[in-house]
């Protein structure tokens, strides 16, 4: 399977990420296997507002790239119905002209639950495609509004993209999914106020953007604070596109080229590499330990523990702690039993 | 839990009425399945393309034009080039009675008017996958 992947076959590719997307039993051993011919590939996030444009932007994007003989895929996220867990993934309709074209490949995903405009298979998509030998992985995000920056645990490069006309400047200092840029597109720059936009953009970047992104940075980690200072002399370039006419797409190309020069040059790439793979071990440990304390548990004795909450004969910080120390002990014990 | 089907639902042809192919879209969502949804004017090489990268369960075609005859053979061969000989067809659309019988010679696993409830269709679908092997080995 692995020798298929390697070798460009994309019929396993693809048959690879609905296994992961599922979460199969086999998914983790294939993971395992092709992790090693992970971290070559640029990825990139494009993530904004609903009807931004980005699905036109990152078809523009790939189309541009390809001109240039780099290679593409694609990784498209849709939302899930959060009732009936079904989606309509309707991305492809804008990147219809990249038909027929072994150099790129499109996957729609839908976030299946996923909180933060990603779904939790994402990442491992994007390894797969990663070892599959594309030079750029292209994630687009659900659309997003102000705090969905699960992105940037993921991609070396975070490109927002905003429209003329969405919010004046004080949305434009708020905090959230602005900070997380690494470049600015303003797309339907054709439509009036573009210069308004630009112009509140630049002074949300002047005001200290990269000291607020980097404190944002360093909240993902759990080392030494103080000593992350080095994402912080990068200003993210504001690109103006019409995205449908294919306008101003090779200054968004130059800006991802010159974001990973940057990151390449001082040793950044492996530093947020790093970043990223702690925060990755660090949730892959907490979703391991719930599960391990879960298993520990009856659905029975929760039932119970929520009783005595809501008649509040208990409050929850104690019922957490006691359930805590309980199901530890019973870990301690199966563990010393071994 | 059960993984959600996928479900590419491509307009195939020139005619460029896609409400109908948008109606099953969201009546297959409703239905809790991931469809995705190509648009209009498909040729059947970009639809068999789609539904190999996307891994598709199974390929909705949606056609109003008449051309059904020559479309279904045609979309069929695309998928077979891809190596997609076992995904089902299905297809919506108007689409004459005498016509049925031939098509399913031609590959169409179920056909479905205008006067379809998207219940059944829903229920088709899920029907066509279970009886497909599960996750042949790759």
């Amino acid at each position: 399977m692995l020798a298929r992947l390697l070798n460009g076959d994309r019929r396993a590719l693809a048959r690879l990420l609905t296994r992961i997307e599922n979460q199969d039993t086999d998914a983790v051993a294939m993971l395992t296997a092709l992790y090693a011919y992970t971290g070559r590939a640029h990825l990139i996030g494009v993530t904004g507002a609903p009807g931004t444009g980005k699905s036109t932007l990152v078809s523009a994007l790939t189309r541009a790239l390809r001109e240039r003989g780099r290679t593409v895929a694609l990784l498209a996220v849709d939302p899930s119905s959060p009732f009936t867990g079904g989606a309509v993934l309707g991305d492809r309709v804008r990147m219809r002209d990249l038909a027929g074209d072994s150099g790129v490949f499109i996957r729609s995903m839908a976030s299946r639950g996923g909180l933060g405009g990603l779904a939790r298979t994402t990442r491992d998509m994007a390894r797969a495609l990663d070892a599959a030998g594309f030079d750029f992985v292209l994630i687009e995000t659900v659309g997003a509004g102000q705090s969905e920056i699960e992105i940037a645990r993921l991609a070396q490069t975070v490109l927002v993209v905003e429209v003329p006309g969405l919010g004046d400047d004080v949305q434009a200092i708020k905090a959230g999914i602005l900070e997380i840029a690494d470049v600015l597109v303003v797309n339907k720059a054709d439509r009036p106020g573009a210069e308004n936009t630009v112009r509140a953009l630049r002074t949300m970047l002047e005001l200290g953007h990269a000291a607020a992104r980097e404190r944002l940075r360093a909240d993902f980690t759990v080392e030494d604070r103080v000593e992350n200072t080095v994402l912080s002399d990068w200003m993210p370039p504001i690109v103006q596109t019409v995205a449908s006419e294919g306008r101003g797409i090779g200054a968004v190309i130059e800006a991802l080229d010159a974001h990973r020069a940057y990151l390449r040059s001082n040793g950044h790439w492996e530093q947020i590499e790093r970043r990223q793979l702690e925060l990755e071990l660090l949730h892959r440990l907490r979703d391991g330990l719930l599960e391990r304390l879960l298993d520990q548990l009856s659905m029975g004795e929760i039932g119970a523990v929520i009783d005595q909450v809501q008649s509040r004969a208990i409050d929850p910080y104690t019922a957490v702690s006691r359930m805590l120390a309980e199901t530890t002990m019973m870990i301690d014990q199966s563990h010393s039993e071994r | 839990m059960t993984r959600p089907i996928r479900v590419l639902i491509a307009k195939p042809g020139l005619d460029g009425h896609d409400r109908g192919a948008k109606i099953i879209a969201r009546a297959l969502r409703d239905a809790g399945m991931e469809v995705i949804y190509t648009g209009l004017r498909q040729t059947p090489e970009m639809i068999a393309e789609a539904a190999l990268q996307e891994d598709v369960d199974v390929v909705g075609l949606s056609i109003l034009s008449g051309a059904h005859m020559a479309l279904v053979p045609r979309v069929r061969e695309a998928l077979a080039a891809q190596g997609l000989d076992n995904v089902p067809l299905i297809l919506g659309g108007i689409i004459p009675e005498a016509d049925h019988a031939p098509l399913r010679e031609l590959g169409a696993a179920g056909i479905f008017g205008p006067g379809a409830r998207t219940e059944e269709i829903a229920a088709f679908i899920r029907q066509l996958v279970n009886v497909k092997p599960t996750l042949e080995d790759v």
